[in-house]
This record gives structure tokens, sequence and C-alpha cells, in this order.
């Protein structure tokens, strides 16, 4: 029997048909859905006239237009009501799961799903949305569809898709103190750029991984995209499995024991070949930040930014137009660069271990005054956890004031946008032109480092307060 | 439902010379609260084509006269990031039929592939002397055969062939949809549901 990479075992077993010359008729076992993404795909449904083909296996949730204050009143931006609204209609008439705002379970799409166990081994999950690549952390195919998929999916419960290259990336040796797996992600895109994985789907592997929780390696997957792969993952091990049994609850009949029997067989084989190897040593990676307009335009918070991009001869317009948004020079140093804003939230950084990290650094510390903190939960269960740490009243002790959940600031469709010209330190995952609002100065980071930054008003290495 | 077909493209071009080109530039995040699929092509590349004050940025090339035509030609790694298909619509519903490049973002790749937009893809030597061409001479035209899969640049006579997915390239031939197809094996999707158990 031909060795099998484990992205290729989930693949194969769910092809209901093979193309000739084509793509793969794939079964979706997952299929989450948000107000954005969705409308256009429910008209098309509406418009051949036929029913959501298996309502049973789709989740909805509102999180990318939604206010992340005073969600008790009614969304005030027209379109942003009318469109979360359709959802509600939709999810309604086509009998769909839906975990709206103030309901207890609502949050992003890629928080909730994990923490309510509808996401699990060896399974493959598809969403309107390209941080969907975020469930591969528990050993399953998922990735991000454009409407006309999610349309798709909605009528027949399958996709086309091409079958992607393999590539395999391991991370190995002990991570510094200081040192997160949303420095491991950055620090990789930084040395491939956001090209790099185009046509792959990603295994992450190595022990700085497998030495990971399944929040850090939620990260790491929900950023696979960011380096062009399909999507990434992880193979499910007892860190896995004991995620999942100290869950309160798994949907669906789901006998947990029988499940964990099979889940262990959920790896690649280990004489399977992939298109592509990369290794990269944790004990280098310190905590990074990007200073150009990708998430691959990183550097470790103490470097200097580049003069040109890698391998480039000389700096291109691109690069120079990225620096000239920013407001940066080549060659400067950033550490001690003063910032404006920072976003401790997404389907990146917004889980309960984000907000105990940050509130580490906080704790008995005072925000700086010229800093404005959007704290966003990623879901409602996590507000409350933070809740019942005690963690917010630390956060409101160094004068943070915790929001409630939703996408927010990472791509401000809602009013928690960023300023024009101002400079924010995010845990998100993207710092394109105008991303968190026209004109706004977007620097990725780890929790930790933005926590860093809040107190000091700059950007500061993190270390500084970690003994 | 049927889709408008692709068979023979040829146009003059709009350059477009900067790299990895991401979808929030294409369709920014504030005009993605549509229900519906129309009129998104007022808003592409909205943040670069109109200033802060609201009035047209002369410097960008879709504000330029002196370019027109239904193919865009775009540095490498275009549609990077976000997998809205809004960006696609856009740049469909803006009038563009084909966008030309060295290199595309799967996803971005695949919501083209899906609405009728053709993705070009030749080498990044030829995309150069393309880029420099139309920028001298914007009356440049470009010829796209998707039967031949084949690129020319008319006046060099430059041609060659491009890579596209054949499964896809007859759904554009013909103008026709996945989901139709899909619908019409429903039948062999509730067998693989049975035997898999998956129906509960």
């Amino acid at each position: 029997m031909k060795a099998k990479t484990l992205f290729d075992k989930i693949w194969d077993e769910h092809i209901v048909r093979s193309i000739e010359d084509g793509p793969d008729v794939l079964y979706i076992d997952r299929h989450y859905i948000h107000e954005v993404t969705s409308p256009q795909a429910f008209n098309g449904l509406k418009e051949r006239g036929i029913p959501v083909f298996r309502p049973d296996k789709t989740i909805a949730t509102a999180d990318h237009n939604i206010p992340t204050k005073d969600q008790h009143l009614a969304i005030r931006n027209e379109l942003a009501r009318n469109q979360v609204e359709t959802l509600s209609e939709n999810c309604r008439i086509y009998g769909i799961e839906l975990f709206g705002m103030n309901h207890p379970k609502n949050g992003i799409v890629h928080v909730i799903g994990p923490e309510l166990g509808y996401t699990l081994p060896g399974m493959t999950i598809v969403c309107g949305d390209s941080h969907t690549a975020t469930h591969g952390a528990f050993g399953t195919i998922a990735f991000g569809i454009g409407t006309s998929e999610v349309e798709m999916v909605l009528a027949t419960q399958c996709i086309l898709q091409p079958k992607p290259k393999k590539m395999r990336i391991s991370v190995n040796g002990v991570l510094g103190k200081g040192v997160t797996s949303k420095d491991i992600i950055m620090y990789i895109i930084s040395e491939i750029s956001t090209g790099g994985g185009t046509g792959y789907f990603v295994e992450f592997s190595g022990s700085a991984i497998t030495g990971l929780t399944m929040e850090a390696r939620m990260t790491i997957c929900n950023m696979a995209i960011e380096m062009g792969a399909r999507g990434g993952l992880i193979a499910p091990d007892e860190t896995t499995f004991d995620y999942l049994k100290r869950l309160p609850d798994i949907p669906g009949k789901v006998d947990l024991d029988s499940a964990v029997a099979q889940w262990r067989k959920l790896k690649s084989d280990n004489e399977a070949k992939f298109d592509r190897e990369l290794e990269f040593d944790a004990s280098l990676i310190k905590p990074m930040i990007t200073y150009g307009t990708n998430p691959g335009m990183g550097i470790t918070v103490d470097g200097s930014i580049p003069i040109k991009e890698k391998n480039s001869k000389e700096a291109t317009a691109s690069f120079l137009k990225s620096l000239d948004y920013m407001g940066f020079k080549p060659g400067m140093k950033l550490l001690g660069h003063p910032i404006d804003y920072i976003f401790l939230g997404s389907c990146t950084n917004g889980r309960i271990e984000d907000f105990r990290a940050f509130a580490q650094i906080i704790n008995g510390r005072k925000k700086a005054p010229g800093v404005t903190a959007l704290i966003v939960p990623g879901s409602k269960k996590v507000e409350e956890l933070m809740a019942s740490e005690g963690l917010t009243e630390i956060y409101n002790k160094a004068g943070f004031e915790v929001r409630q959940p939703g996408c927010s600031s990472c791509l401000a469709m809602n009013e928690d946008k960023i300023p024009a010209g101002k400079y924010a330190v995010s845990t998100s995952n993207r710092n394109f032109e105008g991303r968190q609002g026209p004109g706004a100065r977007t620097l990725l980071a780890s929790p930790l480092t933005a926590a860093a930054a809040a107190i000091t008003g700059k950007i500061t290495d993190p270390r500084e307060f970690i003994n | 439902m049927p889709k408008e077909k692709f068979d023979i493209l040829e146009s003059t071009c709009i350059p477009l010379p900067l790299e990895n080109v991401d979808t929030d530039q294409i369709i920014p995040a504030r005009f993605l609260s549509a229900t519906s699929r129309e009129g998104f092509g007022n808003n592409l590349f909205r943040d670069w084509r109109y200033k802060k004050t609201g009035e047209k940025n002369i410097e960008f090339v879709l504000n330029n006269p002196v370019y027109s035509g239904t193919v865009l030609v775009a540095g490498k790694n275009f549609g990077t990031g976000s997998s809205r298909e809004h960006a696609v619509w856009a740049i469909f519903d803006y009038g563009f039929r084909a966008v030309v490049s060295s290199f595309f973002a799967d996803i971005f790749m695949n919501n083209s592939l899906n609405n009728g937009l053709l993705p070009v893809i030749i080498p990044e030597d030829l995309l150069k002397k393309l880029m420099d061409l139309i920028q001298k001479d914007p009356s440049t035209r470009v010829k796209i055969d998707l039967e031949k899969q084949t690129f020319t640049i008319i006046p060099t006579g430059d041609t060659v062939s491009f890579n596209i997915n054949p499964y896809k390239k007859e759904c554009m031939l013909k103008g026709l949809d996945d989901i139709d197809f899909l619908l019409s094996m429903k039948n062999k999707i509730t067998s693989f549901e049975k035997s898999k158990s998956l129906s509960e």
C-alpha cells in the first residue's frame, strides 16, 4: 500500500467522484456560514427553487458586521443591520442553526466552531472566509471559499476542488520565553512570502508544533492562508483529544472513545512524500512585527526594516509604496516607535489563552495614556471565561475596556476602525493598506507584543516584561 | 443557470504594474455589506480611484482616459488575501473579462473561474514586456484564445500558451454552471453518504 500523507487520507476519504482532467467532487462534513458571504448564495437557492441539502451540517453566526458595544441595541448601520437580518431570515427559512448576535454561543465563526465541538478530526470543513484554515489545527481539511462555492455546498453538500500539492513545514526546537505561536507563523511567512505556499496545502509538524496547545495551533493554521496556501493542518494527538474530551458538549451522536480510536490513525505515514518540505528552528524565532502592507513584510521586533525585498536586486515600486504608506523608511528600526492603537482579538488571537497572555503583562500596570485599546473577545464563551477568571477585572484596573465579541477591527466592517495615519499594533492577521480603516497603519504582532506596546505606548520587545 | 460564454477576446489593456495586489484593495471591506451581486464595479479599487475628499485620483490608471479595454494586466501575486468573491464581481462588473499576470493567488483564481473572468498566467518576462509596451503605446492590443489556450501580443506577435484546468475551460467555453453539474449527481452524493453512514 502506498504511503499517504494525512492530507491525502482525509481528501481521498471524501471524494464522491473524480472528474477526468478536472477537479474532485469533495463531500463537506461541516459548512460554517456568516452574514457577509452568504446572502447571494441563498439568493441563488431561491432562484433555483431548491432547499439547503444538509441544514444539519451547516452552522451560522453573525460576526463580521456586528458592533462590539451595546449589542443589546439594534445595529445602527442600515446595511449591516440588513445583512444580519438577512442571515437570520435565511436560517429561519432553510432550517439552519444560527448563533446570532446576543446568543450565548455567538462569536467569530472560527472561534465558536472549535469551542462548541463542531470541528472534529478528519473532517472536511469550508466557510466563505479565508481563515477557515484555522480548523486545520484539529487535523481537518479546512479552507476558505467564495460565495458561489457557498451556494454549491448549500445546494449539494459538495464542492468541486482541484487537489492541491502538499507541503510539510517542520518546526523543531524550543521556543524562547516571550515567543508565541503567532511569532512562529509570522516568521515562516516572512521567510517564504505571501505567495510561497500558493498551490499547496500545508502540514505543520515538529516538536515546536506538537508542543503547542490547541489554541496556539489554531493561530498557526489560521495564518496558513497568508502564505498563499490553500490551508494548513496539524495531525491530531493527545493534546487534541484532551481538548475535545474537556468540552462540555460534542454535538451529534459522537461516541468520543471510539472516535478517538479512529482519530489516532489520522497521521501521515512515515514514508509519505510531500511535494515540498521546509524546516525551521524554533529557538531562532523572536517576537515579530510587520512593517509593511502584507503579512510577509515582517521583522523581529528589535530588527531593522530591510532596504529591499528578499529576492529582488533593488527595491520594487510596490515595496517603496508600502513603506511610504506606513510612513517608514528602509533600514529604520521600529523599537521605540510610538503607536496610537492596539487591537487584541480576531480569529487569530481572540481566544482565552490570548487574553491570559496579554493580562500577564498588563497586570499591575497601566495602559499608556495616548493609546486607544480595542479588546475584543472572540466569543461570548471567551468573554464569560475572562470574567470568571478575574481577567476582566485585571483589564479594567489597568485602564482597558473589554468589548463584546465580533471580528471588529480586524477588517473594520463595523465602527471599530483605526483612523487614517494612526499606528495600530494588532493581533489580527492582515496589514493590507486600509484593512483596519482607510489610511490605517497596521503592525501585526502577538498578544504579548501588543500588551507591551499598550503599556509603553511604543513598539516594545515583550521579553522585557517576561521574567 | 447558463452564464456568459468565453471564446476569443481581443482588446486593449489597462496596466496595473503593482505586485501583491490584495482583495482588500480590489474591494474594501466596507463595501461587502450588500446582499446582492450588483453594482460592485462602482467600488472597484475604490481607495485608489478616489481621494479621501471624494474627488477622483487622476494619478490612478483607471482614471486615465488614455487606457481602456476589457483586459487588466497586473503584477505578480494578484488577488492575494481575503476569499471575498466580491473582488471578482467588482472586476467583472467594471467591465473586465480577463486578468493577465505571472502569478495569481489560489482562492482568487478559483473565484474568477467560477464567474467567467479568465485568469491568464504568462511568464514574468513577457508580463514585463507587455506592461512596458502598453504604457508606451496604450493602443496595444492582445488576443486571448481560450480554445487554443494562447495569449498573443498583437503588434509584436509574441504568443505563449497558458494553463487552465480543462474542466473549468469547458465550463467557460460553454457558459456552464458548476451547481447544475453537482445537482445532476444528487443520487451519487446520497449513495456516498449512505456508504459512510453520514446522513443521520
